[in-house]
């Protein structure tokens, strides 16, 4: 197993945000995270990335505690994240933001390789790759963001929210590139609002609410439970 | 600050077109400088006091001055921008470059280096200097800062104004408190002549140091791997950090480059002055954190520009806006002149010439 989550809480304050949630990542399938705002998704990502201490429970990366790791150093083992809202570099060019997806390399023949094959993936950013990646539209930022994440050669590409706040059609390549992508031999952890759509293209899919996993299963299984369609489509 | 929580507003009214008397008095303060400056330039031109030769001499000078306070602001800015905290102790920092340099310089002007082996003894001199300012600004930075980085209110301000008196006070305790005269190169005071136009060859000296510096400097955060880090790291911590970016290395990549760029500042400072002193980089400092401010805090481009602009002003504005209102000695405000056009872009251009709205930041 890849990633194990056991029993993790976490709290901003006083205020508990996830409480004992668990997950299990094994190799080769996309996971979808799915549940309303505020329950609690982000915060699981950032802790998983070592972005937010926690305070119960433990996250094992191939068995091994992530307790002492600082976040590169979670990143440097192969887990890595697309955040919420994208969260590029505005002012470096498109191209700088995917070295910076390949940081945690050293390998500058195969990082190159690779970054012809961000273009080959995403046509549109290899015109504007030396453009200030704060000028392109929405969805060009969120290839941005996913070419960035790839860069990196993740084992897991845990991807927060890629739909958020683009046209419909724009969200089907989206989610397309991320089949591409898992096709490709990367595992997904797919957090989503768009609980349908993550629900269809994911192996397992967990349901969070009020910072607990209420519903677990197979994803088209819980596409189509009642519950789900009740929390989600009112 | 306008003030509209004293006055209930109708639902749907807009509080923007409201003026205040804050606005007022903004306004005319503004004009009210500019009206002093316009008349105080115009005046002076009109009398003709000045030749051609002195406005000259007074631009040189400021752009030499202007060039150290533009490496010093580096420091400031970078800092800031992968931090987001003013290093207060930056101008301390810089003072003790001078102070070695000013060691090494006495010492191989006594034992002859410095005229047999000139750029040799140069050489040797802004390598410790340099050296030394990289070295307390790591110091600084692991002892003093980074314990507190995640500590709420001011505590980073208050330990980097402590970390300015400790420096300040640990110099003037082991080196007195008298002003040391740096020792004087054959050249300091060579004089070239440029199309009739006299120039101090010690000017060309610091400018051409200073530039070589803010060259390297920009090179490296533009044209390497850290210096892409350090950028993305000043816009994005977190984002930077799940690229596998160690943010703490980062933290001390920035404040090594900034204490290079004080390294050779001090140098070019004791140069342009031919003294050190153990109070030495709090005016420096100051003015340069202004700059700093003025060209933007946290863009490197500003900073240059900024401490440009700044030395300029202080060498050519007591000239220009004052002498003209019949001011007598108007050098003796230079500084004044400097920290008024401090005030004026902090009151009326808060984010400086270069910086973006604070809007744009994320949470
Ligand atoms: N920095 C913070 N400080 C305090 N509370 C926070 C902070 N970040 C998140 N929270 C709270 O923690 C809870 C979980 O937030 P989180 O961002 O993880 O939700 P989410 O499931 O990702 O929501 P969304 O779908 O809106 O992105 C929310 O109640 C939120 O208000
Ligand atoms: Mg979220």
């Amino acid at each position: 197993m890849i990633l194990e989550i056991e029993n993790m809480s976490l709290a901003y304050g006083n205020i508990e945000a996830v409480r004992g949630v668990s997950i299990k990542i094994v190799d080769g399938g996309i996971v979808a995270l799915v549940g309303a705002n505020g329950a609690g998704k982000s915060s699981t990502l950032n802790a998983i990335s070592g972005l937010l201490p926690i305070s119960a429970g433990t996250i094992r990366i191939d068995g091994q505690s992530t307790k002492e790791l600082k976040p590169h150093q979670i990143t440097r083992r192969g887990i890595v994240q697309v955040p919420e809202g994208r969260r590029i570099f505005g002012r470096l060019s498109v191209e700088e933001n995917l070295l910076m997806g390949a940081f945690s390399r050293n390998d500058h023949q195969a990082i190159a390789e690779d970054r012809d094959r961000m273009f080959e993936l995403f046509p549109r950013l290899k015109e504007r790759r030396r453009q200030v990646a704060g000028t392109l539209s929405g969805g060009e930022q969120q290839m941005v963001a996913t070419a960035r994440g790839l860069m990196a050669r993740p084992r897991v590409l845990l991807m927060d929210e890629p739909s958020m706040g683009l046209a419909p059609l724009v969200v089907e390549q989206v989610f397309d590139t991320i089949q591409a992508i898992n096709a490709a031999g990367t595992t997904v952890l797919l957090v989503e609002q768009n609980a349908l759509m993550a629900l269809e293209i994911a192996d397992h899919a967990y349901v969070m609410e009020h910072g607990e996993i209420v519903l677990e299963g197979p994803g088209p299984e819980l596409a189509g439970d009642e519950r789900v369609i009740s929390i989600y489509l009112g | 600050m306008s003030d509209t929580s004293l006055t209930t507003l109708p639902p749907g009214a807009s509080a923007r077109k409201r003026i205040n008397g804050i606005d007022v008095f903004m306004w005319a303060l503004r004009c009210a400088v500019a009206a002093i400056a316009i008349f105080g330039a115009v005046a002076t031109l009109l009398q003709g006091r000045y030749s051609l030769a002195q406005w000259f001499d007074f631009a040189m000078f400021g752009l030499t001055l202007g060039s150290v306070y533009a490496l010093i602001a580096l420091g400031y800015t970078m800092v800031y921008g992968v931090l987001r905290m003013i290093n207060f102790a930056h101008g301390d920092i810089t003072m003790t470059g001078a102070f070695a340099g000013y060691f090494v310089a006495s010492g191989v002007s006594r034992n002859g280096l410095l005229a047999t082996h000139p750029v040799l003894a140069i050489v040797a001199i802004f390598a410790v200097a340099m050296a030394t300012c990289i070295a307390v600004a790591l110091a600084t930075e692991r002892f003093a800062y980074r314990p507190f980085r995640n500590s709420p209110g001011q505590a980073p301000l208050i330990c980097a104004i402590g970390v300015s008196f400790v420096l300040e006070q640990t110099v003037r305790g082991m080196f007195g408190s008298g002003v040391k005269s740096y020792p004087l190169t054959t050249w300091h005071d060579a004089v070239i002549n440029v199309a009739g136009l006299r120039v101090p060859v010690v000017n060309l000296f610091v400018m051409g140091c200073a530039i070589s510096a803010m060259v390297i400097l920009y090179l490296i955060v533009h044209r390497t791997r850290m210096g892409m880090a350090m950028r993305a790291v000043s816009e994005d911590k977190a984002a930077a950090a799940l690229m596998g970016v160690d943010v703490d290395r980062v933290v001390v990549f920035a404040f090594a480059l900034g204490g290079a760029m004080a390294g050779v500042a001090s140098v070019c400072y004791a140069l342009i002055y031919q003294q050190v002193h153990f109070f030495m980089g709090f005016a420096p400092g100051i003015k340069a954190f202004g700059a700093a401010v003025l060209g933007g805090i946290g863009s490197i481009p500003g900073a240059m520009i900024g401490g440009m602009f700044l030395g300029l002003i202080e060498a050519v504005g007591p000239a220009l806006f004052l002498d003209g209102l019949g001011i007598t000695a108007p050098y003796q405000l230079r500084d004044a002149i400097g920290f008024l056009v401090l005030l004026m872009v902090l009151i009326f251009r808060p984010q400086g010439l270069f910086g973006e709205a604070m809007a744009k930041k994320r949470a």
